[in-house]
């Protein structure tokens, strides 16, 4: 198996990683250790040269914009654009754009007319309702939001937690229930304004990611068009499924950039730091951790990468994407916690983004589905058995 | 969490006590109207306790503050200034206006 890259490719990746050196590090210096924006000029200015690379919404298929990139190759990428402070939530502040709810594009002309093409001009958010208070891993039974249909209008009823961005959208995808005997086939997808009457969000919710918060929503009566439904009436586990598989790979690749930024950190710095009159690089503990770093990195690399190229092949998937997500998100927990080990006091001040990535680390073995969720994926393909 | 601080105002003399650590931390007039809504982010030389000192002398009118100590000090900031807005119809007098979601406590 040849897992070199091709010259396309690495040029990509030499161009990614040289803006990420030249544009975004000198500008995260500026800023508080934990912000994930940037200013608005500085983000114009960015958007206007990753629109001169030619790689302005890189998740927006051709069709509709976007460069023509294969998976492999925006995988490649997405390993690059992380690899800085904030780089794991707010990769280079999202200078490269992106799909917004990439579900969109299944949806009907009209919608596209009203949300997708908006969406893509920068006019308008959305944001994925999906996880509710009674769980988001098994969102076919933990969805209890339901929607009753009155003439041409269904009435929503529930709530969501956990829902990014929902406070500044202006519509979003909202899962409920439709059928409560038909488990996860009794599942819709409405497209909700948010300035219909009885949406609301009513707090927001703090994590550790400490520049970001999520939200939770509450609907009471509210009366949503029949033309609004994405897809087909109880077919909205499908469009959340697809969602969550597809996003596995890029949110594992993420995980990846940080653990080699992290990773070369620390392989830079042992041989500067001395302790007891020798290199921290001279020592055989200090040696293995960085050796295990580098196992990791690869591991979970490798099996990220064969993610996308089986994706990029037409072949199933899920099995793969379940497998890169849990090992690259484990992996890079451990690359991170322990180059902080390396660093010793100054790994877990703000003077360094260690502390940073370990906080929002956490969480990726939560988010996107935990890693008992993909074993359970795995599991279940291996077994040719229903999810139980 | 409260949504609001929830802690009784104290005089502007009391700074010394406040600790240098980050939060977020509102001034009031001497009505007790909030008047600017602060945060001590981790560029903050001595946390909080530098950063309501100095906005005590920036603020004109402002005579009495309150903080909370957090590590989620963006969101915390964030969410006070939504909050504010939601109850108040406008950001308090001495926040420059910014891009805040909607919340509707």
């Amino acid at each position: 198996m040849d897992l070199s890259l091709t010259a396309e490719q690495e040029m990509l990746v030499q161009l990614v990683r040289r803006f990420v050196r030249e544009e975004i590090e000198p500008l995260e210096r500026r800023l508080d250790p934990d912000a994930d924006e940037i200013e608005p000029a500085d983000k114009s200015r960015l958007i206007e040269k990753t629109r001169a690379m030619g790689l302005y919404g890189l998740d927006i298929p051709p069709a509709y914009g976007g460069p023509a990139i294969d998976l492999v190759t925006r995988t490649l990428l997405a390993i690059e654009m992380s690899q800085h402070r904030a780089g794991l939530y707010a990769p280079c502040y999202g200078v490269f754009g992106g799909a917004g709810l990439a579900q969109l594009f299944e949806a009907s002309e009209p919608q596209k007319e009203k949300y997708l093409y908006p969406v893509l001009r920068g006019e308008k958010r959305g944001f994925f309702g999906l996880t509710e208070p009674s769980g988001g891993s098994d969102p076919a039974r933990a969805i209890r939001t339901r929607a009753v249909r009155d003439g041409d209008h269904w009435v929503i009823n529930g709530g969501k937690i956990f829902i990014s961005g929902a406070d500044k959208a202006q519509f979003g995808l909202v899962f409920a229930r439709t059928d409560p005997d038909k488990g996860r086939g009794g599942v819709t997808c409405f497209i909700v304004d948010t300035d219909t009457p009885g949406f609301r969000v009513r707090r927001v919710v703090h994590t550790l990611r400490s520049a970001h918060y999520a939200t939770e929503l509450s609907f009471e009566d509210m009366r949503v068009p029949h033309a609004n439904i994405l897809g087909k009436v109880n077919g909205g586990f499908a469009i959340a499924n697809d969602r969550l598989t597809r996003q596995r790979i890029p949110y594992a690749a993420g995980c990846i950039g940080v653990a080699v930024k992290a990773h070369a950190m620390a392989v830079d710095y042992v041989p500067q730091r001395e302790t007891f009159g020798a290199p921290l690089s001279s020592r055989q503990a200090i040696q293995w951790m960085l050796v295990d770093n580098e196992i990791d990195i690869r591991q979970a690399r490798w099996l990220t990468l064969d993610a996308a190229a089986k994706a990029d092949r037409g072949e199933p998937f899920r099995t793969e994407a379940a497998m890169a997500k849990l090992v690259a998100t484990e992996a890079a927990s451990r690359v991170v916690d322990r180059c902080i080990q390396i660093f010793g006091g100054y790994g877990v001040t703000k003077d360094f983004p260690f502390e940073r990535w370990y906080r929002e680390m956490r969480i990726r073995r939560i988010g996107e589905g935990p890693s008992e969720v993909q074993r359970h994926i795995i599991a279940r393909d291996l077994l040719d058995s229903p999810l139980h | 969490m409260a949504l609001t601080i929830d802690k009784p105002w104290r005089p502007a003399d009391q700074v010394p006590q406040v600790p240098a650590q980050l939060g977020v931390f509102e001034l009031a007039d001497a009505a007790g109207v909030v008047v600017f809504i602060g945060v001590a982010d981790a560029r903050s030389l001595f946390g909080l306790r530098g950063a309501v000192a100095d906005a005590l002398q920036a603020v004109p009118g402002a005579a009495g503050f309150r903080y909370e100590s957090t590590s989620a000090y963006h969101t915390r900031y964030r969410e006070l200034l939504m909050v504010h807005q939601a109850t108040h119809g406008a950001l308090p007098v001495h926040n420059a206006p910014m891009q805040l979601g909607r919340l509707q406590p």
